[in-house]
């Protein structure tokens, strides 16, 4: 275990729920995350920064075996899931991004399904032969952790995709808690958003932590500031420093962290 | 600074290539708008209720319709219709979720050529492998020639409407756990169904029109021709036979069908182009 992780483990006290251990990640012959060493400890907000293609969605995407699913891509090295590398061989990927939700960037409601069948397609769609009574319970916990239940109570039979932008990113994150992942990483959740949904975002987060181990992609250092428990600087492909959110922002122990964040670069 | 000279006859040249372009499109216009009316002045006069209910009458007595062709046009069309859409479909997930590589870009560009190649040639290679082994002609072979016909249609208007699904989309049901096939089938598919129906509609416009494929493969025929394993009557074959036929009634009846025809494709046309509108909106 490196320096650095063993500072992030310390700053958290807890758990480690997620861990890449000498993970690199490659677009065919380029080489796009080299050699990180990650740990992200459980019911601890994790934000990963670092400039435009630095690799942060990348390596979020290695974290739920999203990245293979891009012709060409492949990766080296584990990715440790409760300690079990979720790329082992016999481990089918499906069964790990149930175990792992995602968020993306651009809000992607199911543009042919409504609000309700939106939150419940992960559960309806994976064969859950599920009775009305349940499914609607499941639809009104989800929404209401998701910070979503009292805008929509009234029209669960509309189009997901009649919400506003913000309102879609929440049926997304409603979406993937339906199916009671135990981690959420969310690439770049509030880029598509304005100020007053990204707030609402960023106090989810809070909310969210108690339950599930997250993992925050966003290029917004005070998104990652306000948000984080801990954060890691990305660049280049690697991992250049991780630690606790305040160290990261007040005494940067590598030059580049310092440079990034007082932004002299990026 | 440009002087008003300058200026000047910079609009004007605007205003000559505006008008050009204008006129072609004018021209455009009205060629097609001269070519339904022409067809409705010749062929509206023979358009009646009998006309589409009734069988062929042999030369010489009056009256008579287009009945059986009408019906084998829809038998032709719809088996086609049946053998290339799930071909067609397949074929389109395939190059747009898995297909990297060789293979893929192959089977696309032979699909493009194969969009090009004369519906005639395709017509004898019905005739070569289906009507010459079973010594006869038959409508099945007829929509096996129109269903290769309707394949790179289909192909190329599914894959731009899957393609115009976004990608986070298929990704974002990937995430949720869903199988790929889950993915395609329940999040994906569903989304690009309007368009995937308007390559289909597409395709039957453009076959119904077709009639150099049907002359060694349908054959014709002048009576009630429902198995699909005989010679049938179609359409627009029965507009050729009419057409070329020295008999003054007959011509009139060929104008009768090609107006049928026309009007047929410009409400498939139509009903394409309204199934596609609230797809652009999502």
């Amino acid at each position: 275990m490196t320096e650095q992780e063993e500072r992030g483990r310390r700053a958290s006290g807890m758990s480690d729920k997620l861990a890449a251990r000498h993970f690199s990640a490659y677009f065919g012959q380029l080489r796009a995350i080299h050699d990180v060493n990650l740990t992200f400890p459980a019911n601890v907000v994790t934000a990963i920064i670092g400039p435009s293609g630095c690799g942060k969605s990348t390596l979020v995407r290695c974290l739920n075996r999203m990245h293979e699913v891009v012709p060409g891509a492949r990766t080296e090295g584990e990715v440790l899931l409760d300690g079990e590398d979720i790329y082992a061989p016999e481990i089918d990927p499906v069964q790990v991004r149930r175990r792992i939700g995602m968020v993306f960037q651009k809000p992607t409601p199911f543009p042919t399904m409504s609000i309700e069948d939106n939150v419940s397609a992960g559960l309806r769609l994976n064969g859950a032969a599920l009775k009305r009574p349940e499914r609607d319970r499941i639809v009104e916990r989800s929404l209401r952790q998701a910070a979503l239940w009292e805008e929509v109570k009234d029209r669960l039979r509309r189009p997901g995709a009649s919400l506003s932008g913000g309102q879609q990113q929440r049926l997304c994150v409603a979406r993937a808690l339906a199916v009671e992942p135990e981690v959420l990483l969310m690439d770049e959740p509030c880029s598509a958003l304005d100020p007053i949904s990204t707030a609402r975002i960023e106090e989810l987060l809070f909310e969210l932590k108690a339950r599930y181990t997250i993992v925050l992609v966003t290029h917004n250092m005070q998104q990652a500031a306000r948000t984080a428990d801990l954060t890691a600087f990305l660049y280049g492909g690697d991992l250049i420093e991780f630690g606790n959110t305040r160290q990261i922002f007040t005494t940067p122990a590598r030059r580049e962290t310092e440079d990034y964040i007082t932004g002299r670069f990026g | 600074m440009e002087g008003a000279g300058t200026v000047g006859r910079r609009q004007a040249r605007g205003t000559v290539g505006i008008f050009l372009t204008a006129l072609c499109a004018g021209a455009v216009a009205a060629i097609l708008l001269l070519i339904l009316g022409y067809v409705i002045r010749e062929g509206g006069g023979a358009l009646s209720f009998a006309f589409l209910t009734q069988l062929p009458h042999p030369v010489g007595v009056p009256g008579g319709g287009v009945a059986n062709g009408i019906v084998g046009s829809a038998i032709i069309v719809g088996l086609a219709a049946l053998m290339a859409v799930p071909i067609g479909a397949l074929t389109a997930v395939y190059l747009t979720f898995f297909g990297c590589g060789f293979f893929a870009v192959t089977v696309r560009f032979l699909s493009d050529v194969l969009s090009g190649i004369p519906s005639i040639a395709i017509g004898l290679f019905a005739y070569t492998i289906l009507v010459a082994p079973l010594h006869h002609f038959s409508a099945f072979s007829a929509s096996f020639a129109f269903a290769v016909l309707m394949l790179p249609v289909i192909i190329s208007t599914a894959e731009a409407a899957i393609n115009g699904v976004s990608r986070e989309i298929y990704e974002g049901g990937l995430a949720l756990g869903l199988s790929r096939y889950s993915a395609i089938v329940h999040v994906v598919l569903p989304s690009a169904r309007s368009g995937i129906i308007t390559g289909v509609v597409l395709a039957v416009a453009r076959v119904t029109g077709e009639t150099a494929p049907l002359l060694f493969t349908a054959f014709g025929s002048q009576f009630w021709e429902l198995n699909p394993n005989n010679p049938m009557a179609e359409l627009s074959l029965q507009v050729f036979t009419y057409a070329i036929s020295p008999y003054r009634s007959w011509h009139e009846q060929a104008w009768g069908g090609a107006l049928i025809l026309i009007v047929v494709v410009l409400l498939l046309n139509l009903g394409a182009r309204m199934a596609l509108r609230p797809a652009r909106r999502g």
